[in-house]
């Protein structure tokens, strides 16, 4: 049966290639000879549908198309030519580049979207289906009738049902024309709100169904638009979720505020760079960024629980020192690496899995790797909650925080505690900075762009909830990225922070404070 | 009434050690432009550069003090002194802009350069009265003074404290440094102001100009810091001192907290804004920069430096952390910020009372 189905389906394609190969014949001498009969004759190769129509009208574009004396179509190639009827190489000598008016070059653009339509690749096709769509000419009726018979892909048999409607929408027939109105209300797209528009001023009997077609198409547009703004602010939401994170246990948890964790972030991102580098020309390279992960964990954690038995240790219930003491902590880091590797941007590359732009159903983009760092934070947010829930160290860590001295008469050690808790948020701003190597430049001052938004985000959703530094995050992001279009990326941010401020007012333990005793340590 | 105010005779000479210790200090800088006028060959000659920089960084230690009385007295660490001075500093320089007249590049006579090239046809409205100094010196005090007002009343109400004040007050900062990017805001975006004339009808590159500001530098500090004086050692003060030591007990003594602290945080802040706007005249140049949070974390570490909690170890570190700065600066540049990092943490650390605590030999933080 599979055999039979397609044996019919050879025959069909000798017989339609053996009916245009006639055409393609025929149409050749006409290109050359006027500029009445050249247009003629493209428009004939378009609608033959022959592969080899294709090289020819591209010849043509390209202005290599030549003709000779008596008459013969010749593509040149280099220094010398082909026949372009019998494929056979043919001398150049005294041929001469056929021309092209306006009128040529428009029966061109639609004769090479025809034939694109046939075309055996599919990013080809899908080319020229858009192509066909914006010209919205009655006369590619037939051919994507014809195209729409052979398409299999199905993204391609959407856009060429799109540009049938378009296409319809300028021909003769009134009920295809309600039909088309209809299809392309339900496309959403801008260039169909052009065409329906085109279409409403031409004919004034079509106002009716083309105005419910336009307010389809602009809900659905405002839809998008809306949709894609929450991406992106989910997108930026993740980037702050990972940088406030380390916060939300060093500050939220333990209460010590470390204003090097930007430097950490920064720090976190070079690792990723020194991976990357260790990792050229071995078999590795591809993995180099799933490989800084730990590694960059490993050596932030290491750098933070140093920093907190040989200094921050010593300056517990005194904020305002610990504040000023860890700055000056991040200057001498910033200025380390800024020594250590200069201060240019150093350029991290993403993994070919995650270069490129995502089209996410509803036609909305994005591109990967921002995708990539949602599903990073979100994972990493998971991790921190089980680790804090499920583990020993969470545990003792949890004990430690509510009532110091009797976690330590339970024989939990303290000091190693808070040793580990600080390890582990400075490790988790070592992640923070794998994710921002791959959207941000790697330099020296990487982090102080972050460590105020992180403060925002972990004072905004409640100091001491891990939660609220989700919500924190995710709520920061979205409303950065909904006032950009309205007030710019800069005072997008001055409103956020004025908002801040004022939402202290109200609540000014956080969206999610803690309660009872704990709220007043 | 603590024991050690009783004097003893050892604590009393070494007050008046101090005393005279102190108005030394305060004669020679006066005695500085005027060693300025020597003829340079003369032993005792003081060279142009260091009035021009003994007038800026009198303005820093004005800038110290008002930090000091804030975070040394009340426990209100400000990370965002820094805005207040460069606030001051832009109401200086928009009267220096006025000042410019023709003689910018475009000629305009009302419209500094910047806005005729940003296409403005008419000063903005909050541009107008800047022609005039006193307005102008009014402006940077009451602008400082009204963002402190409207900071410090939404913080303190909701009892801010701590080092989430502290954070509050860097974001605002930041917030300030991103807005006065911007260049429709009409303070000349990126560039700020520069290329300044003249002041009070004296060309600012002469030495005249220079001693002028110089001593009304001077003056500033004096006169701010005998108003600090008065305040730390009245009544207000000691409430000060009790609120930064102790908060909830003072709000339950019957003390309106809020309201004392708003007050120190409001006269500081008019205090930095009244220092930028003598800074500007001095170094002639105000851009955004001066609201990055570094600045202002700096200022902070003059006064950890010095001392906090004393005026005068607010004016020594302002002086001594500048010093450094200066020196190491020309002499290795890479070690500067290597060396502030340091003293960050080694202040914090081993010298919770700053240098003045050396001086004193005090032993508890």
């Amino acid at each position: 049966m599979k055999r039979f189905l397609l044996s019919c389906f050879l025959a069909l394609l000798l017989m339609t290639s053996g009916r245009a190969q006639d055409g393609f014949v025929t149409a050749l001498p006409g290109l050359g000879a006027s500029f009445g009969e050249t247009a003629s004759a493209v428009e004939k190769l378009g609608a033959s549908g022959d592969p080899r129509g294709l090289s020819v009208l591209k010849a043509l574009q390209d202005g290599t198309l030549l003709r000779t004396g008596d008459g013969r179509i010749l593509l040149g190639q280099g220094n010398g030519a082909v026949d372009a009827a019998t494929g056979a190489a043919a001398p150049a000598d005294g041929a001469e580049p056929v021309r092209l008016n306006n009128r040529v070059r428009s029966a061109l653009r639609s004769a090479l979207g025809q034939l694109q339509l046939l075309s055996p690749d599919a990013t080809e096709r899908a080319a020229a289906a858009d192509a066909v769509f914006r010209s919205a000419s009655a006369e590619n009726i037939r051919l994507i009738d014809t195209a729409l018979a052979r398409e299999t892909v199905p993204a391609i048999k959407e856009k060429l049902r799109l540009a049938l409607a378009a296409a319809q929408l300028a021909g003769p027939e009134a009920e295809a024309k309600r039909q088309a109105i209809t299809t392309l209300g339900h496309a959403g797209s801008t260039e169909a709100r052009e065409i329906l528009l085109k279409a409403k001023a031409a004919d004034a009997a079509l106002a009716a169904p083309i105005d419910v077609a336009l307010t389809e198409i602009d809900r659905s547009l405002a839809y998008r638009r809306a949709a894609e703004t929450f991406v992106q602010g989910l997108s930026l939401g993740s980037v702050l979720l990972l940088a406030a994170l380390g916060l939300a246990i060093t500050f939220g948890v333990m209460g010590v505020i470390n204003m090097a964790h930007g430097e950490f972030v920064m720090l976190g991102a070079y690792a990723t760079f020194l991976v990357q580098e260790a990792l050229r020309g071995t078999p590795f390279a591809p993995w180099a960024l799933p490989l800084a992960i730990p590694a960059a964990f490993l050596i932030t954690a290491a750098i933070g629980a140093l920093l907190e038995r040989g200094f921050i240790r010593h300056l517990y219930g005194r904020p305002l020192e610990t504040l000023l003491m860890t700055f000056g902590v991040g200057m001498v880091l910033q200025q380390a690496i800024r020594l250590g590797f200069g201060a240019q941007n150093r350029e991290v590359i993403s993994p070919p899995w995650m270069q490129g732009t995502l089209l996410l159903p509803g036609g909305i983009a994005m591109t990967q790797n921002r995708l990539w760092i949602i599903l990073f934070g979100i994972l990493v947010f998971l991790l921190v909650v089980a680790a804090i829930r499920f583990t020993r160290l969470g545990l003792e860590m949890r004990a430690v925080v509510q009532n110091r001295r009797i976690a330590a008469t339970m024989g939990i050690r303290t000091g190693r505690v808070d040793a580990l808790t600080f390890a582990f948020g400075s490790g988790l701003a070592g992640l923070a900075g794998v994710a921002l190597s791959q959207i941000d430049n790697v330099s020296p001052n990487l982090g102080t762009g972050y460590i105020i938004d992180s403060f925002m985000v972990v004072v905004f959703g409640g100091v001491g909830s891990l939660f609220g530094t989700l919500v924190g995050a995710l709520t920061l992001g979205i409303i950065n990225k909904v006032l950009e279009p309205y007030a710019g990326a800069v005072l997008a941010k001055v409103f956020v922070l004025v908002a801040i401020m004022l939402f202290i007012q109200r609540r000014p333990r956080g969206l999610f404070a803690l309660k009872g005793r704990a709220a007043e340590a | 009434m603590t024991p050690a105010e009783t004097p003893t005779p050892e604590r009393g000479t070494a007050r008046l050690a101090f005393r005279l210790l102190l108005m030394a200090a305060i004669l020679s800088l006066a005695m500085l432009p005027v060693l300025n006028q020597l003829p340079v060959d003369s032993a005792l000659h003081v060279s142009d550069f260091i009035v021009s920089i003994g007038g800026k960084w009198i303005t820093y230690a004005v800038l110290a003090l008002a930090i000091d009385l804030a975070w040394g007295y009340a426990g209100i660490l400000s990370l965002g002194h820094g805005a207040f001075f460069a606030l001051g500093g832009y109401a200086m320089g928009m009267h220096l802009m006025r000042l410019i007249g023709t003689r910018g590049v475009y000629g305009h006579p009302v419209l500094p350069d910047f806005m005729v090239f940003l296409g403005y046809k008419e000063l903005p409205w909050y541009w107008l009265g800047f022609e005039y100094l006193p307005y102008a010196m009014l402006m940077a005090m009451v602008v400082p003074g009204l963002l402190a007002l409207i900071i410090g009343f939404l913080a303190f109400r909701s009892r801010i404290t701590g080092v989430y004040l502290s954070i509050i007050t860097q974001a605002m900062t930041y917030a300030l440094m991103l807005a006065f990017f911007r260049n429709d805001m009409g303070f000349g975006g990126n560039n700020g102001f520069t290329d300044f004339k003249e002041l009070l009808g004296m060309p600012l590159q002469t030495a005249n100009a220079r001693a002028v500001l110089y001593y009304a530098s001077l003056a500033l500090l004096l006169v701010s810091l005998l108003l600090c004086w008065r305040i730390t050692a009245s009544k207000l003060g000691r409430v000060l001192v009790a609120i930064r030591d102790a908060e909830s007990r003072v709000r339950f003594l019957g003390y309106d907290v809020t309201q004392h602290k708003l007050f120190v945080f409001v006269l500081s802040a008019m205090i930095a804004g009244l220092a930028g706007a003598l800074y500007v005249p001095q170094v002639g140049i105000i851009n955004p920069g001066e609201f990055s949070p570094g600045n202002s974390i700096e200022a902070v570490i003059w006064v950890a430096v010095g001392g906090r909690g004393s005026l005068i170890g607010a004016i020594l570190g302002a002086f001594s952390v500048n010093a450094l700065k200066t020196w190491l600066t020309t002499v290795a540049p890479d070690l500067w910020l290597f060396a502030l990092g340091g003293l960050f943490v080694a202040v914090t650390l081993f010298l919770p009372r700053g240098l003045i605590g050396l001086f004193r030999g005090e032993k508890r933080a």
